[in-house]
């Protein structure tokens, strides 16, 4: 089944994205939005966990909120930017969406 | 009225921000009570620390992209050293494990009136221990 998963906290102050790095499985899609973007920023503590997830997994991370942020310049290769309608695109692809909170 | 009611007590004060913007209102809501705050002439600074780091990021804009529906209030930073608070501590190894430097942050800068409105620095890079010391002499810390 098709799943995918989106974290939203950063992962220096929850351990969402560990969890979600843990328990998804190869072939699924990871959506960073809000505090999660900090997570697909190179140069970071997580950024060789997101490397690794990117070999097997379709990684993504929201525009608008790597914009607001200010760390649009930053992206860890691999990781796809998508807007809003590409956030509806890949839930409409997917079988069904988990939300790591 | 005694003499010191008069003058007022001055405070060491200290504002400690640790989380991220836009995601939950504390950074937002700790610059407005700085600001309010900055009113009582106390000895005020800033800390940042953890994700508080990602606070005064150069470049924010909530509204590009199609935006995300909030105010990009990082602008106000810039307005803080009007306020005469011009200490900004940030914790080096905060920003190195974010895989961040002091050149991704805001120009924040005041005008320091004891040296002819010379523009100077506000943001003060410290180290993990340095600023243990620093708040070591705060006698108010206000978490946020």
């Amino acid at each position: 089944m098709a799943i995918l998963h989106t974290v939203n906290k950063s992962p220096f102050e929850r351990n969402a994205l560990a969890s979600c790095l843990r328990l998804s499985k190869a072939g699924s899609a990871i959506l960073f939005i809000e505090d999660g973007v900090y997570a697909a920023m190179s140069g970071s503590r997580f950024a060789d966990d997101i490397s690794a997830a990117i070999a097997d997994r379709k990684v993504y991370v929201l525009g608008p909120d790597m914009e607001a942020r200010g760390v649009a310049g930053k992206i860890i290769d691999g990781i796809t930017v998508v807007d809003y309608n590409g956030f509806v695109d890949l839930v409409a692809e997917n079988d069904s969406v988990q939300a790591w909170l | 009225m005694s003499e010191e009611l008069q003058e007022g007590v001055v405070k060491k004060m200290m504002y400690l921000n640790r989380k991220a913007p836009y995601g939950t209102v504390y950074a937002l809501e700790s610059l407005e009570v700085v600001l309010i705050g900055a009113a009582f002439d106390q000895d005020v600074s800033l800390a940042f620390v953890d994700d508080g780091v990602y606070q005064i990021l150069n470049g924010q804009n909530t509204t590009k992209d199609s935006g995300i529906g909030m105010k990009d209030f990082s602008p106000t930073y810039k307005a803080l050293g009007d306020y005469d608070i011009t200490k900004l501590y940030v914790e080096k190894e905060s920003l190195e494990e974010r895989g961040l430097s002091a050149d991704d942050l805001m120009d924040l800068v005041y005008e320091d009136e004891d040296d002819d409105w010379a523009e100077k620095p506000s943001i003060i890079l410290v180290s993990r221990e340095e600023l243990a010391d620093v708040m070591d002499e705060q006698e108010v810390v206000f978490s946020f």
